[in-house]
């Protein structure tokens, strides 16, 4: 293993009994997937806050006990509970309270308070070719696909051991070579119509993660110049259902001028054309639910980001929530303090939209009603909410969430999928 | 790289093998409090990981699942090892630092195709240091040799 003064000097425990620990975590990773280097990271995203049992505290005590403080700018991933609303927890009181523990210590290793799963809204999101060490799939696959920056698909436990070393194996997605893509999609056969549609994004994303699992897929033959939004949402849904660290979009990606550009002059392994059965068959099995009624409607998974908002705003705009429907929107601090400068936060709270921030409503025990269906946009929360939560849910496009959570009842505009 | 089998974290295990149809998510996928597979859409939900060998050809999904895997293995809930066809530092992780923490740790191995597909669900088989799979021998020794597929 190449390693640098620095490191050694961290191996040997000169730096403390954390960054011994921290650095030894980071080699043996770099010794069990082959890789003889190490490269310099500028900032971390970190998913260990996330309370999942004892062991999470464990590790925690053992950095914080060896003076565990992180080399570069690092934020933090959601808690397991709205820690500004704890009334919102519908959880055991123990766990709550080792959640709150457990959020704590990392902010004593000097991780920036965010407890958002969307890094890339907050300021100073890395730049283009810069490497960075980031956990939670979504974020990962933004930062890759989106900005451009560089990051494996970091996950627990490594993510604070870069943070704490500033250091990462040199491979994967930190390489030049391994940022092409294998597997092309087409989408010839889908009608401009429905990828003119929102909903269409997410959908698409859990196609592209069954079909490309964990290689890099380049998406050929949609409009370019596609919102951040949408490619997020497709990004989520494909690190869903597949493995999926980085794609390319043809006229979106920053990597992707071309489609030759995005697969790095080689012909792909494989190349699959997206049907509408296939697209029918993703937004099928998002819906699990049999007929029962309404009890949520569940936005923001990923955490919505301002320009969601300003749609929501003024779909929802002088209407009330149903009183027997809870509309929850999932979103990170640095957003609610936008929205309540414009306004946009009293708006919703008056119209009896709920406002869940630090944590998301897929994971936390936050929801007053598990037994009803539950609606999102999100394919994100369709995919994991049914495990986690015992939950029944439908996925559908933002406006029929809305209106349904209006109504009190499922509304779907079964035309959208239909005549396409 | 492509010397197979090849161990990605040291460890010795035992145990009846629950080879996974589909890739598997430990966050949002396993139960780590008793080891049962809680995805819903996974075709083997019910099932339980715990003291299994664990035959799966890449992990999926969520970077929680090293946190996962850790809680399982603090709480005796987890396989005592996973074999797959491709890395997952994802789970590497989980395992690396329960060595780590708890001086506690399951071997994780990359196999050969014709080694994984011959591991079928139900089978013992020991996994040793250097990341060879052996069946166990048992009443029905010399019975049990021959790969199920």
């Amino acid at each position: 293993m190449d390693l640098s003064a620095e490191d050694r000097q961290r191996l040997a425990g000169d730096a403390g009994p954390a960054a011994q620990l921290a650095m030894r975590i980071v080699v043996r990773l770099a010794e069990s997937m082959g890789v003889g280097r190490l490269l310099d990271i500028t900032g971390a995203h970190v998913d260990s806050c996330l309370y999942h049992g004892q062991s999470g505290l464990d590790f925690a005590g053992r950095l914080l006990d060896g003076g565990a403080s992180v080399a570069v700018p690092t934020t933090l991933n959601v808690a397991s509970m709205d820690l500004a609303h704890p009334e919102l927890f519908r959880g055991d009181e123990e766990q709550g309270r080792s959640a709150r523990c457990l959020a704590g210590m990392y902010e004593q290793m000097g991780c920036q308070p965010t407890w958002t799963c969307a890094p890339y809204h907050l300021e100073n999101r890395p730049s283009f070719g810069e490497n960075v060490a980031w956990a939670e799939s979504n974020a990962i696959v933004f930062a890759n696909s989106v900005l451009g920056a560089r990051t494996a698909r970091y996950g627990d436990l490594i993510d604070i051991s870069a943070a704490i070393t500033g250091r990462v194996p040199a491979a994967g997605l930190h390489l030049d070579e391994n940022r092409h893509a294998t597997i092309q999609l087409g989408m010839s056969h889908v009608p401009p119509d429905l990828m003119n549609l929102d909903q269409m994004y997410p959908v698409l994303g859990t196609v592209v993660g069954a079909v490309a699992g964990s290689r890099i897929p380049v998406i050929e033959g949609l409009p370019p110049g596609q919102s951040e939004d949408r490619l997020r949402a497709l990004g989520a849904g494909a690190a869903s259902s597949g493995s999926v660290g980085m794609f390319h979009a043809v006229g979106s990606t920053p990597e992707a001028p071309t489609l030759e550009a995005a697969l790095g002059g080689r012909a792909p392994a494989e190349v699959v054309e997206v049907s509408i059965g296939d697209l029918r068959a993703a937004r099928d099995s998002l819906c699990t639910a049999n007929g029962k009624g309404l009890a949520s409607v569940c936005l923001g998974t990923p955490h919505y980001s301002i320009e969601e908002f300003r749609t929501l705003v003024s779909l929802i705009e002088g209407r009330h929530v149903h009183p027997e429907v809870a509309l929850y929107v999932s979103t990170g601090r640095a957003v609610v303090a936008e929205l309540e400068l414009r306004g946009w936060a009293d708006a919703l709270r008056s119209a009896g939209v709920t406002l869940v921030v630090d944590t998301c409503t897929y994971m936390s025990p936050v929801l007053a009603d598990t037994d009803g269906t539950a609606m999102t946009d999100s394919a994100k929360w369709a995919w994991y909410a049914p495990g986690n939560l015992g939950v029944d849910v439908i996925f559908a496009g933002t406006a029929e969430c809305v209106d349904s959570a209006i109504a009190g009842r499922v509304l779907l505009d079964n035309q959208v999928w239909a005549d396409v | 790289m492509s010397e197979r089998p090849r161990v990605l974290v040291e460890g010795t295990g035992s145990g009846e093998v629950l080879s996974l149809q589909e890739p598997l998510s430990f966050w949002g996928g396993v139960d780590a409090a008793t080891g049962e597979i809680i995805d819903r859409r996974h075709p083997q939900v019910g099932h339980t990981v715990a003291g299994r060998v664990l035959v799966m050809a890449s992990g999926r999904g969520s970077s929680s699942s090293s946190s996962v895997l850790l809680e399982a293995i603090r709480n005796g809930s987890a396989p005592v090892a996973i074999l797959t066809l491709e890395p997952d530092e994802i789970l590497s992780l989980g395992a690396i630092v329960a060595a780590e923490v708890y001086g506690r740790s399951i071997p994780v191995v990359l196999l050969d195709e014709a080694t994984f597909r011959g591991l079928m669900t139900g089978d013992h088989v020991t996994v040793g240091e250097d990341g060879s799979v052996k069946r166990q021998s048992g009443p029905c020794d010399g019975l049990d040799d021959t790969p199920g597929g």
